[in-house]
């Protein structure tokens, strides 16, 4: 999902630059706001875990891979605005010193996968908190199901670039079947991963996951279930 | 309350994650991913230019001067996730600070 230099045109990927730099400013003025104490040393957990678990290609279909994205997985855990945070510093960390997303295209990358992943999944999983039960198991699935779908809106995000700007001239149509079909795949993994990690964290630490503070004290829950 | 109960659930999550680093991802599929599938399918993927740092020390994942491709890969991944781990700690906690500074200079609070 790492756009290269080349692929979208130098407006577009300026434009893209506009999109992430607004996203990640207001991003970065509401976690100060907010920020808890015990929250800086986790958002820097999440972010190296997403870069250790990002290096986890598996396959997904004949001679295609995937990887994890972490957005929605971050907004779970440390909420969204913190966690398009994390997610550009794995990006930042990624172009930098790894050669991995072009620099021209960091913009692209932090659009799609910081930005729209992260809040895009962030409100699937608000979605779906609302339908399922208020239960841990049940806010690790949504968590799950989220990921899953904010794969699927980064490639999307990455078509509207490819439709606008992109380079080789492939017919939009047939670049957005293929992209959806194959991030759908990954979306799956995606799912699994991050219903595991929310559940496990859920498990040992629940006051630490932000999409879920309203399971961690028995008396919210009780209030709840009278109303 | 809890603070050293947290400490060790910082320090088991850094762990996970340079575990994974360092000793799994020699093993994950070097197969192309989805985007660069569907740019090779759809014929834009020659449109894509060499990285700017193309020729950086931990370039492509792999550590220059370790020749072994598994524990190459597992050694950039140590150190990407305590770079990333570094960068994020130093960056959440300037914000953490900023905004201390300013409740002190504001009116008075309860801690």
């Amino acid at each position: 999902m790492h756009i290269p230099d080349g692929f979208i045109n130098a407006s577009t990927s300026l434009g893209a630059g506009a999109v992430a730099a607004g996203g990640l400013g207001v991003s970065l003025r509401r976690t100060a706001q907010t920020l808890q104490e015990k929250q800086a040393p986790l958002a820097g957990l999440v972010a190296a875990y997403i870069f250790a678990v990002q290096m986890l290609n598996f396959p997904v279909a004949a001679g295609t891979s995937g990887h994890l994205l972490g957005g929605a997985l971050a907004a779970v855990l440390v909420g969204p605005w913190a966690g398009a945070i994390c997610v550009a510093v794995v990006l930042l960390v990624q172009g930098l010193l790894f050669a991995d997303g072009g620099l021209t295209a960091l913009g692209l990358n932090i659009t799609n996968m910081a930005i729209v992943a992260t809040f895009g999944g962030y409100a699937a999983f608000l979605l779906l908190r609302r339908l399922l039960p208020a239960s841990r198991s049940a806010a690790a699935a949504a968590a799950g199901v989220a990921a899953g779908i904010s794969v699927v809106l980064a490639s999307v995000a990455f078509v509207v670039e490819y439709a606008i700007g992109g380079s080789g001239g492939a017919p939009v149509g047939t670049v957005v079947a293929a992209m959806v079909g194959v991030h759908t795949l990954i979306g799956v993994g995606e799912g699994i991963i991050t219903a595991l990690t929310v559940g496990v964290v859920l498990g040992v630490r629940p006051d630490l996951v932000h999409g879920a503070a309203d399971l961690q004290t028995p008396l919210v829950l009780e209030a709840g279930e009278v109303r | 309350m809890r603070t050293s109960n947290l400490r060790l659930f910082l320090l088991g999550g850094l762990l996970v994650a340079a575990g994974l680093a360092l000793f799994v991802s020699g093993f994950a599929s070097s197969s192309p991913d989805g985007l660069e599938k569907v740019a090779g399918d759809k014929g834009f993927l020659q449109t894509a230019r060499d990285h700017l740092v193309a020729d950086g020390p931990l370039a492509g994942y792999t550590v220059r001067g370790i020749d072994d491709q598994r524990l190459s890969t597992g050694v950039s991944g140590l150190i990407g996730v305590l770079v990333t781990f570094g960068v994020g700690l130093a960056l959440f906690a300037l914000m953490r600070a900023v905004r201390s500074g300013r409740d002190r200079s504001g009116p008075t609070r309860a801690p």
